[in-house]
């Protein structure tokens, strides 16, 4: 508890964490007003998905998940998240490397474009990223005669996770670096280390919890995706269909059961994977 | 950001390292890489940012401007485009005050105080940002919808909320939900006590104190999370597209114009408005970027970086 030396030494001994209780007002309220529209908005909404799901039973679940549909998305969008997550690791690790230790100019412009991802509505992005890669776009002109299709097809997903995802790595990689010390580096190089093993065995085993949190954050955010895929995906029913998609043409044709189950699943998925985030920074803490 | 880190300050300030040519820069050698490295590796980091980001951004404004301004102001003027805009500033309106509120109140008491589970509530308050935004939409139609647990009772009481600005303006809370009280909890956490506790012994109330004393440190990191909400709040596609039903006029959003619009094949209308909420981005980014410049030592999303 924050404890101010001053005012703790004005109280009696005794008195002291009863007045400091007290010192601050507003806990009850501003607790009460927390949780009340933390459980309105979030916690019973997310709760009702699972009470809807567990009406189904499990045979009615699986019965949804294992259509061959279901599973074909449940593919792409795990299979592509994961591939746009292994490209922002890398490219992502490549531009916080270079942000925080080369000086060039143009620096400062880039350094804010790396956020547009998250201020660039999705849709935007969408219809941006297809304009670019489809057949005539400034792009896919110059991929289309090689044979590389990218829009209207599972790259195109692809492209559109790695462009949402592309900020979560940088920005957590980015702090790491800049705290790694230079001393450490130094004394590598003092007993003889050249540049690569200084990386290698230096830089990289302090930067690749980091790297791993961006990893697994672009990832999470990837699969949940919806508004910037399904312009560039084409959509193709077993091919290019994402899993949020086959949620909204659930919900369409009125199949909530279909809708509801899909979606438990995957909200399933999302927390154990923020769960696996949660343990394994607890677990880095411990062992600094 | 993390320039007064870079090892080249360390350098004479006229020789910056990438022209790594002088022989006091040369001192360094040992911890940076050969020249041709580094130009290699910012040319490859700046050539991937291009390809993703910048050509992108850049493709919106040409598309929108490739039948010309008149096509261009059309677009804009056009009643559903107007009516588009209107709903996505109520419902920004809407949400962004609400998740103010809490974020002021969610960061006092995890900030000032000490309590179990406090660890679990900040997890909870992240919860929205790992859901995905078509589970967030959905949710809202399996309580509200006409087959919800609350549909009828709404349905009863003449009440639309699914297919309505309520839903839409439900969802948009859903998705803007951690954004302030992310940026308030680690600021207010730093900020400690202290100051109120002065206050408090000054004799000021505890809504005085707030006002004149809390208020006044945590402001430009208040305007840096409305900032980011709003943002979100203005460009929310997959939960709003779940509840609203899409009725042309009425309760289309500004994305979902954009998704009708190119489903109509209206690419250059689809693409100018898509341009206002372009242009909306870039002016968050300029003031975001100018927050983290003027104001670091006051916000604590520049702290974690």
């Amino acid at each position: 508890m924050p404890i101010h030396p001053g005012t703790a030494r004005i109280h009696s001994v005794s008195l002291r964490t009863a007045q400091q209780r007290r010192a601050i007002p507003g806990f009850g309220l501003t607790l009460g007003i927390t949780l009340s529209y933390l459980s309105l908005i979030v916690l019973i909404p997310l709760a009702g998905v699972y009470f809807k799901a567990a009406g189904l039973g499990w045979d009615g679940l699986l019965h949804t998940l294992s259509s061959a549909r279901v599973l074909a998305s449940l593919k792409l969008s795990f299979g592509a998240a994961l591939i746009a997550a292994i490209f922002n690791a890398v490219f992502g690790l490549l531009v916080a490397w270079v942000f925080v230790r080369y000086r060039f100019p143009g620096k400062r412009l880039f350094d804010a474009f790396i956020d547009l991802p998250f201020a660039l509505p999705t849709a935007v992005a969408g219809i941006a990223l297809t304009a670019l890669y489809a057949g005539n776009g400034w792009i896919g002109r110059y991929l289309e005669p090689l044979g590389i299709q990218i829009a209207y097809h599972p790259l195109g997903v692809v492209v559109a996770m790695t462009f949402i995802g592309l900020p979560f790595v940088v920005r957590t990689v980015e702090p790491v670096l800049a705290e790694a010390e230079k001393e450490l580096e130094e004394a590598a190089a003092t007993l003889g280390a050249g540049r690569w093993i200084t990386i290698t065995r230096v830089i990289l085993p302090s930067v690749w919890p980091a790297l791993l949190t961006g990893f697994a954050l672009a990832f999470a955010r990837a699969v949940g995706e919806y508004g910037s895929i399904i312009f560039i995906a084409g959509n193709i029913p077993m091919v290019s269909e994402i899993t949020p998609l086959l949620i909204i043409i659930k919900l369409e044709e009125f199949d909530y059961a279909g809708a509801t189950a899909i979606a438990a699943a995957m909200l399933t998925l999302s927390f154990l994977l923020l769960l696996a985030i949660n343990l394994f920074q607890a677990w880095v803490r411990r062992k600094r | 950001m993390s320039e007064n880190l870079d090892h080249s300050l360390q350098d004479p300030p006229q020789l910056p390292s990438e022209f790594g040519t002088g022989p006091l820069v040369r001192k360094n050698s040992a911890i940076t890489e050969p020249a041709w490295v580094r130009w290699l590796l910012i040319a490859l980091a700046l050539a991937f940012l291009s390809l993703f980001l910048l050509l992108p951004l850049l493709s919106v404004f040409t598309e929108a401007l490739r039948d010309g301004w008149g096509t261009y102001l059309s677009a804009l003027r056009e009643p559903d485009a107007m009516a588009a805009i209107r709903l996505t500033l109520i419902a920004a309106l809407i949400a962004v005050p609400l998740n103010l509120v809490f974020g002021v109140a969610a960061a006092w008491c995890i900030a000032k105080f000490e309590f179990r589970g406090k660890q679990l509530l900040i997890s909870l308050i992240d919860l929205p940002f790992s859901v995905s935004p078509v589970v967030a939409g959905l949710v809202y139609v399996l309580i509200f919808g006409a087959q919800g647990w609350a549909g009828p009772w709404f349905a009863a009481h003449d009440i639309k909320v699914i297919f309505a600005v309520p839903g839409i303006a439900l969802a948009t809370v859903f998705v803007t939900f951690p954004f302030i009280a992310r940026e308030l909890i680690p600021l207010m956490q730093e900020q400690g006590t202290d100051d109120e506790q002065a206050a408090l012994t000054l004799g000021a109330g505890g809504f005085r104190t707030f006002w004149s004393v809390t208020l006044p440190n945590i402001k430009w990191g208040l305007l840096y999370g409305v900032l980011l909400c709003n943002a979100r709040a203005f460009g929310e596609f997959g939960a709003v597209s779940v509840v609203s039903g899409h009725i042309r006029g009425q309760t289309n959003t500004l994305p979902l114009h954009i998704e009708i619009l190119y489903n109509e094949y209206a690419f250059a209308a689809a693409f100018a408005v898509a341009s206002l909420l372009a242009g909306l981005a870039l002016v968050t980014l300029a003031l975001k970027t100018f927050l983290e410049w003027r104001y670091a030592d006051q916000l604590a999303a520049a702290h974690r970086r």
